[in-house]
């Protein structure tokens, strides 16, 4: 999809003939605050009609009574869709094939098994009639006993954790090192489901002409979305093309297609018209993920001098009792502490819940906050300083795998924000610190890290005769700012200025971008577009090096560089010539070039891989209400390299904010005799506002790494949140005396 | 559904209507008039996103009923610049990303100029940070939101003291 992007005049800043690195304003920004930025349900085809979900108000059992006659009378109601009319599908929604594909509920038949889950599809001429037409079902049920909590189900342990990951690693004694330890700690703590609440409700705008398909829906995946819609309708991926320009964020819960996207293209078979299809605020609360609650316990063995000698972590937690999604947070204790021994392991129920999925740092967030809180502990049990403790047992090389990392900067990054933060004067004993108000303050700190992923994408280059450049990739951008960063790569790639360069993404006609998620996007597309430019000033050099009459004759593709729209000799920076003299001379109105990034499989067998950051938190209670308010955040986080400090703060920013809010703020309810979720709407979900959130510091540390990728990016999309969780449930402790074990942590815990 | 007639002037644009009784403004807004800055994100008045000047006050448009406001003067996202000339408000979230996904960022920008008209909070960024916490942002664009405000307002402050003297 080609933007118009009004890119904005202001601030004015230095190039240096490169565009990667510069704090530059977003390319999308001027969209964005006039409201011309076209999100999916801004979308609005001659002919639409609206569709609305019915959902389940019970969690398990069947629909006994639908009134669809009732729903069909109501003036403006053109349609319901329900399992007896549902068009036909190629492949069955409860089938898989692979870790990324999720089975999906399609009223493929009168089977409930979770609150909020489709059970019709009202479709009207006006948004007002469909909604009143789905009350008007007023469905009865069969209901069967919810299974609900951790406790509710026999466990198991599963096959594997997140994407593949085996459930149970070790390495050492860990039995051994508890014994031989100094000091020992125990310590189990309890995370909540948390749903992403991506501002934009999913959404889905579908119109079929024959056996093609048309779609502007919000995807993390246009590629994967594409093949999974491809299978489902059993019609070919290139016939279906999906626009998503803008999403109005995603957290991970539009990485794979949901189930009510696909009914918004069912329903639009169904009446023969386009279609649009939004959620529901509460109905986000079921079909379209969620991160699972879990109950990790930690035990930790020091010897004497406040070295680790064992690490073990062990997580409980829960998938849907249809499909496999389980949160790794136990191998969070892979990679930070040194130990010469440790055990991780998982058991999982199964519960009358939808399936949950990826949410922002998935795993590494929960485990975060868990092995945060008991380092800690191990830290006070010791006497020691936490950022000592954890300086003491720095890992020099990934502590599972025994891997050196490909570059490591979190020493400086414990220097940098400790020294910010003022950490120093912080008194060992908790509650030594009221404040003029009489509140209690508290100083915490927490160690970030994420790992650097990568996965596969396509680019493709073009250099035109009026110098200017196309760089076309189906990246996404759900806020990263992809629009942005993704443009600075293409620019330097190409050797042009960022004005001079077409950009083009969001759509699934373009190359495939991969998956906006992992915080791997950058890494990855960001390798296709340098790949897909080098690729085509290849060429370009080609065509100048080897015509007599050009002034670079004879150099060699080696022997020229391109920079500010000319190839000059890198022997005899005098000689050089301007793309579009060079294609002029050819004949040629453009040449392209195609680049893929992929992860190089030498290196990661080699390296381990991550980010890392250092985050410390100041929390005031409130010692007669127990009322906690965050006061002040400072992190500092070495991610590679940076391609806009300006973004890249901003994602750091929004990391820590969401850590913040893992501590203190989000939960989601569910009722132990219905097994519905109580708070599903934005007033009851805690997420913080501006008045939660004072003050936050992200300072950028400097990383080399020749390993990662040529361009050295690691991803800074996630790692915010790991360590800031954390810091602010010890810095609870500090100011209190009071151990949080679990989460968000409640008044009522503080005043025991 | 007997439609009922009624008149606003949005954006500085008459338009006389007949709606639906049931039809939120927001609604109005962005299914019926293509004004589709507005945004919804939960449709019951906890997000802010639908946040809209009716007669110069802020509200949620989620929650007001269209017939409701007969007569009334509406302000959205899509009337606030002059063209390419972004309004100060506007440029101050660009220059200070108060932003990411950019979803509730219209409503931000409409419970800004909110803010600045009612004159309560100054330049103390505790009550900036409290007036705008109807307006959620997940991404936690927040402290380039409070920056975005304060800059806002000076340069405001600067255009009204040249337009006096």
């Amino acid at each position: 999809m080609t933007l118009e992007l009004s890119l904005n005049q202001q601030p004015a800043h230095l190039r240096q003939g490169s565009s990667i690195g510069q704090p530059l304003t977003r390319r999308d920004g001027f969209l964005k605050v006039t409201g011309a930025a076209r999100y999916a349900a801004d979308n609005h085809p001659p002919g639409m009609l609206y569709a609305v979900l019915a959902v389940s108000s019970i969690a398990r059992g069947r629909v006994a009574l639908l009134d669809v006659e009732a729903a069909k009378a109501h003036a403006g109601v053109v349609e319901v869709m329900t399992p007896e009319n549902r068009p036909p599908l190629a492949t069955d929604p409860d089938a898989k094939n692979n870790p990324f594909m999720f089975r999906l509920d399609l009223l493929q038949n009168d089977h409930i098994r979770y609150p909020n889950q489709t059970i019709a599809v009202v479709i009207a001429e006006t948004l007002e009639a469909a909604t009143e037409g789905a009350a008007l079902l007023s469905p009865r049920y069969e209901a069967q006993p919810a299974r609900v909590g951790l406790d509710g189900a026999e466990s198991f342990v599963p096959g594997g954790v997140g994407i593949g990951s085996p459930a149970v690693h070790h390495k050492g004694d860990v039995e051994a090192g508890l014994k031989s330890a100094a000091t020992r700690i125990e310590a189990t703590y309890e995370t909540p489901a948390q749903y992403h609440n991506a501002m934009e409700p999913h959404a889905i705008v579908a119109a079929w002409d024959g056996d093609s398909l048309s779609i502007d829906t919000p995807s993390q995946g246009l590629a994967m979305a594409q093949g999974r819609i491809a299978g489902l309708f059993g019609i070919a991926p290139e016939n279906i093309h999906i626009r998503s320009p803008f999403l109005g964020g995603g957290f991970g819960s539009k990485g794979m297609i949901s189930g009510p996207q696909v009914l918004g293209i069912l329903a639009a078979r169904l009446v023969g018209r386009p279609v649009k299809l939004v959620l529901r605020r509460e109905q986000m609360y079921g079909p379209v993920g969620h991160r699972a609650p879990t109950r990790q316990t930690l035990r930790m063995g020091m010897d004497s001098e406040g070295r680790l000698t064992a690490i073990g972590h062990h997580a409980r937690t829960a998938s849907s009792t249809f499909d496999d999604f389980f949160e790794p947070a136990a191998d969070a204790s892979h990679t930070l502490y040194a130990s010469p021994a440790i055990a991780t392991s998982h058991e999982a129920v199964r519960l009358d819940t939808g399936t949950p999925l990826f949410m922002r740092a998935p795993g590494e967030a929960t485990g975060s906050i868990a092995l945060e809180s008991a380092i800690d502990e191990a830290a006070a049990a010791c006497g020691m300083d936490p950022l000592e403790f954890r300086q003491r047992n720095y890992a020099e090389v990934e502590p599972m795998t025994g891997k050196p990392f490909s570059s490591k900067a979190l020493r400086e990054c414990y220097t940098q924000a400790s020294e910010r933060f003022g950490w120093q004067r912080r008194p060992l004993q908790p509650r030594q610190m009221p404040d003029k108000d009489g509140f209690l303050t508290g100083w915490g700190i927490g160690t970030a890290t994420f790992p650097a992923i990568m996965f596969q994408a396509e680019a493709r280059a073009v250099l035109r005769a009026d110098g200017s450049g196309l760089m076309e990739t189906g990246a996404q951008d759900m806020g990263q700012g992809a629009w942005t960063a993704f443009a600075q790569i293409a620019a330097d790639g190409l050797g042009l200025d960022i004005d001079q360069v077409d950009f083009r993404a969001g759509s699934s006609d373009l190359p495939n971008a991969g998956i906006a998620g992992g915080s791997g996007h950058t890494a990855t597309a960001g390798m296709a577009i340098h790949n897909a430019g080098a690729a085509v000033i290849t060429r370009l050099a080609d065509l100048a090096t080897r015509h007599e009459a050009s002034p670079l004759f004879g150099a060699g593709n080696e022997g020229v560089l391109a920079r500010g729209g000319r190839l000059y000799r890198r022997d005899d920076e005098s000689r050089s010539e301007s793309y579009g003299e060079i294609l002029a001379r050819a004949g040629l109105a453009e040449i392209d070039g195609r680049g893929t990034g992929t992860p190089d499989s030498a290196s990661r067998e080699a390296y381990a891989m991550h980010a890392h950051g250092a985050v410390f938190a100041e929390v005031k209670v409130d010692p007669d209400f127990g009322q906690i308010r965050v006061t002040r955040l400072v992190g500092a986080f070495a991610a590679g390299r940076v391609i806009n400090p300006r973004l890249v703060r901003s994602q750091y920013y929004g990391g820590m904010i969401w850590g913040v809010s893992f501590a203190l703020h989000e939960e989601a309810v569910t009722d132990r005799r219905s097994g519905r979720i109580q708070n599903a709407n934005l007033a009851e979900y805690h997420i913080p506002v501006n008045a939660d959130v004072p003050s936050v510091a992200a300072l950028l540390v400097h990383e080399d790494d020749p390993y990662v990728n040529a361009l050295g990016i690691k991803g800074v999309g996630e790692i915010g949140i790991t360590g800031t969780a954390g810091a602010v449930a010890n810095a609870v402790w500090h100011a209190t005396g009071v151990r949080p074990r679990r989460f968000p942590i409640r008044i009522e815990d503080l005043l025991g | 559904m007997t439609s009922l007639p009624l008149t606003l002037t949005i954006n500085g644009h008459r338009h006389e209507l007949e709606v639906d009784p049931r039809v939120t403004l927001l609604d109005l807004l962005r299914e019926r008039l293509e004004l589709t800055g507005t945004k919804k994100g939960c449709d019951r008045g906890q997000c802010g996103a639908c946040t809209v000047l009716v007669d110069g006050k802020r509200i949620n448009s989620c929650l007001a009923l269209a017939v409701s406001h007969d007569g009334a003067k509406v302000l959205t996202i899509e009337g606030v610049s002059h063209g390419e000339d972004l309004h100060p408000v506007q440029a101050a979230f660009i220059a200070h990303d108060g932003f990411q996904c950019g979803f509730c960022t219209p409503g931000q920008i409409m419970s800004t100029l909110g803010l600045i008209a009612e004159a309560q909070a100054g330049d103390d960024p505790e009550r900036i940070r409290e007036g705008m916490s109807g307006n959620l942002c997940r991404c936690a664009a927040y402290g380039g939101i409070v920056e975005a405000v304060l800059e806002a307002q000076e340069q405001l402050a600067k255009a009204d003291r040249r337009t006096a003297a």
